[in-house]
């Protein structure tokens, strides 16, 4: 099964974004905490890429992948914007940074994912999401293109 | 569902109980003015009742930290009561479990608050 959606850059999209991935988390049998990290992450991913991917702007459009393997979920988001450095992040677990506003959306949605990829397109970044179904955790995993 | 927020007094402490969602968007501008309001009108001894928060987003803690240093640097306190298993992982993911003052118990936690 996939299934794929391109939305505008909008809040409501953002929202829709969740509720998607919140249904298709629950149609592949995923316990409730799990459904609630995967929910989590797709929004999180929708916000960077409607607020800081395409800044809002109504001339660009973010698209939803969403992938039932067997083995796992695989979900993909991608903007048209700027382009995004995973690695100049900061750290939003360093002293410094624990009181900082923003900067915790990347850092969650690798904290609730078992694998996260992040590929700069032209223009725009996508951005991988993998949940396994059965528990087959491949935490930390992650690379960047 | 978003959120909502009542405010009332107990024993000279802002006590807000919010409920919904505080996410990017309308719950986290509310959070914000909300905050901006009471330190403006001289509430700085702030109790934020977080029972009834389903949901919170990075946007939400985030708004929630900029509670916490705005109260802070206006020279008052800002506590967190009532933490949901979902709003206490997040915190504790973050690392913003050390930072936060938490309380369980709303007579202690206003108890809790310098004289």
């Amino acid at each position: 099964m996939r299934v794929s959606y391109r939305m505008d850059s909008t809040l409501e999209s953002v929202n829709q974004a969740e509720e998607v991935a919140t249904k298709i988390a629950a149609k592949i049998g995923f316990d409730e905490e799990d459904i609630n990290r995967i929910s989590m992450a797709v929004r999180e991913a929708a916000v960077n890429a409607v607020l800081h991917g395409n800044a809002y702007d109504p001339a660009k459009k973010v698209t939803f992948g969403f992938e039932n393997t067997g083995n796992s979920l695989v979900i993909t988001v991608s903007d048209e914007g700027k382009g995004l450095k995973p690695e100049a992040i900061p750290d939003p677990l360093k002293p410094e940074n624990l009181l900082k506003q923003s900067g915790r959306g990347i850092f969650l949605i690798r904290a609730f994912m078992d694998e996260v990829r992040i590929r700069t397109l032209e223009p725009g970044t996508e951005i991988t999401m993998i949940k396994n179904v059965h528990g087959e955790s491949a935490a930390g995993k992650e690379e960047s293109k | 569902m978003t959120m909502k927020s009542s405010t009332r007094q107990v024993d000279g402490i802002t006590i807000v109980d919010l409920s919904g969602r505080i996410t990017l968007g309308e719950g986290s501008v509310v959070l914000r003015d909300l905050v901006r309001d009471l330190l403006g009108k001289g509430n700085k001894k702030i109790l934020l009742n977080l029972g009834d928060v389903t949901y919170i987003d990075s946007s939400g803690i985030g708004e929630l930290v900029s509670a916490f240093t705005t109260v802070r640097n206006g020279g008052g306190e800002l506590k967190l009561l009532n933490l949901t298993k979902k709003v206490h992982d997040l915190l504790q993911i973050t690392k913003l479990y050390t930072v936060f003052d938490i309380k369980d118990d709303e007579a202690a936690a206003v108890q809790s608050f310098a004289k």
